[in-house]
């Protein structure tokens, strides 16, 4: 098998305690003595302690991967606890990485735990995956799955990917050394807003276990060099229809990372590559822009303001200022109910999508349009605490 | 008819249907016949200038088409055929 991990069993030994905790991994002739070893001598970066970082840290280190890295710079919210199952109600504020850290030395002392509190970028990668054989992929943006791609493919890490959305996965394991990497299947990210992440599209809550159980099945055989691993193949989850496909990937010999005459030689601005802030960054204010407050006290004057929702139906059940619902994606074939002589203040969840919905609108003609800024989620912070958040 | 799957994120522009039959005989047709029923659909898998884009990835059952004939491959009946956007999410 072609990949460039080279653990060091002989340098590695198990005490009574180890071995009776491993027994059923020492009894089964794919592991043995050796490959548990080995899965001690391995030394494994999950980037990203959410969601599918989560099943991954937990089955690695209770599997007795030997030394677990874990780059994470969050605090645990309650969003999080419907899928992200390394962290509990109690760790809500927390920092993932003590959070994470803690459980996994609880279901494994032996585990050598490495927290790298940091955000993955360009400055730091390649330092930090010339320290580990494995590299896994548990992020949720464009900009850092390319950023960790191609340091697997400058550092010669193997790079064991999965990818979700709402019940649908993808898994494959990139960059090894004769195999496809990530930009070999996507040479470009598409362009920011047209695929929406999981804060906006939501995601089944047992998705990432599947997937991230998937991605430390991969990790464990590339240590034990059994099996067949990922390489050249995509897997596609459909856990709706619990479908799992399967598609060839091939090594793209034009690939601009991994080709035979590659362009990408060091490491780039991932945020520019990918023509965006980051999905998740809140979006600028601007003159045009209204806050919660002043939107209070015009409605409560009687000002005859006309309030759009551009959200989804199922989010205005959860909550609503009465507005009037016309998803972003529908705008462009019903904005004739709309009267471009009033006053529009446009509202979604946190001010992306309306932000879209007013420049749409503007440029279709409406004068006098408005953005609320920081959305409904602002309105239940800052005027109905009683709101509903989500 | 050629089965096309649809993955999630694009659901939303087909009537939320996971796959659409076409009549087709190439990868070409196929596509133009999906979108011109879902005109929606067509700026997600066509730029400006009508290319293919270049994060939509289309399957002719397990190959991708790039390393087939791209979209003069021919198709018959039975055959399926996969659009395969990036998703990033792991969070
Ligand atoms: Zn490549």
């Amino acid at each position: 098998m072609a990949t460039a991990i080279d653990v060091k069993p002989e340098t590695v030994t198990l005490n009574n305690d180890e071995i009776l905790r491993y027994s059923r991994h020492l009894i089964m002739p794919e592991v043995g003595m050796e490959g548990q070893l080995k899965l001690k001598a391995a030394k494994v970066l999950c980037v990203g302690a959410g969601g599918l970082g989560s099943p991954l840290a937990l089955y690695l280190g209770a599997a007795g991967v030997g030394t677990l890295g874990i780059v994470d710079f969050d605090v645990v919210d309650f969003t999080n606890l419907q899928r992200q199952i390394i962290h509990t109600t109690a760790d809500v504020g927390r920092k993932k990485l003590d959070s994470a850290a803690e459980k996994i030395k609880a279901i494994n002392p032996f585990v050598n735990i490495r927290k790298i509190d940091t955000r993955l970028s360009s400055e730091n990668a390649l330092e930090l995956f010339k320290e580990f054989d494995i590299i896994a992929d548990g992020t949720d943006n464009f900009p850092t799955r390319y950023l960790t791609n191609d340091a697997c493919v400058l550092s010669g890490k193997p790079n064991v990917y999965a990818s979700i959305f709402r019940f649908e996965g993808q898994a494959s394991v990139f960059a090894t050394k004769d195999g496809p990497c990530y930009r070999c299947l996507y040479p470009e990210p598409p362009p920011p807003g047209l695929v929406p992440s999981c804060a906006e599209g939501g995601v089944l809550g047992i998705l990432p276990g599947l997937l991230g159980v998937i991605q430390a099945t991969e990790v464990i055989k590339l240590i034990l060099k059994t099996g067949d691993p990922l390489i050249g193949r995509l897997l596609l989850v459909d856990a709706l229809g619990m479908k799992f496909r399967e598609l060839k990937l091939r090594k793209n010999p034009d690939c601009p990372v991994c080709g035979k005459n590659p362009t990408i030689k060091e490491l780039i601005d991932y945020n520019e590559f990918c023509g965006i802030r980051g999905e998740e960054m809140p979006v600028e204010t601007t003159n045009a822009d209204i806050s919660v407050e002043e939107l209070k006290r015009r409605l409560d004057a009687g000002d005859d303001l006309f309030v759009l929702d551009v959200r989804e139906p199922h989010e205005y059940q959860i909550c609503n200022i009465n507005g009037h619902l016309i998803p972003l994606g529908d705008l462009p074939k019903r904005v004739n109910e709309l009267d471009p002589n009033k006053e529009i203040v446009a509202h979604c969840r946190s001010g992306a999508r309306s932000a879209k919905a007013a420049d749409f609108l503007r440029n279709a003609g409406f004068h006098n349009v408005h953005n609320l800024a920081g959305g409904i989620l602002a309105w239940a912070d800052r005027i109905d605490p009683k709101m509903a958040k989500y | 008819m050629t089965k096309i799957h649809i993955p999630t994120p694009l659901r939303q522009y087909t009537g939320k249907q996971a796959a659409v039959e076409v009549k087709a005989s190439n990868i070409g047709e196929a596509l133009s016949g999906l979108v011109t029923s879902h005109p929606d659909l067509r700026r997600h898998l066509y730029t400006d200038e009508g290319k293919l884009r270049a994060f939509v990835n289309v399957y002719l059952n397990d190959e991708d088409v790039r390393y087939l004939q791209k979209e003069a491959t021919s198709v018959s009946d039975g055959d399926n055929i996969s659009i395969v956007p990036s998703i990033a999410g792991g969070r």
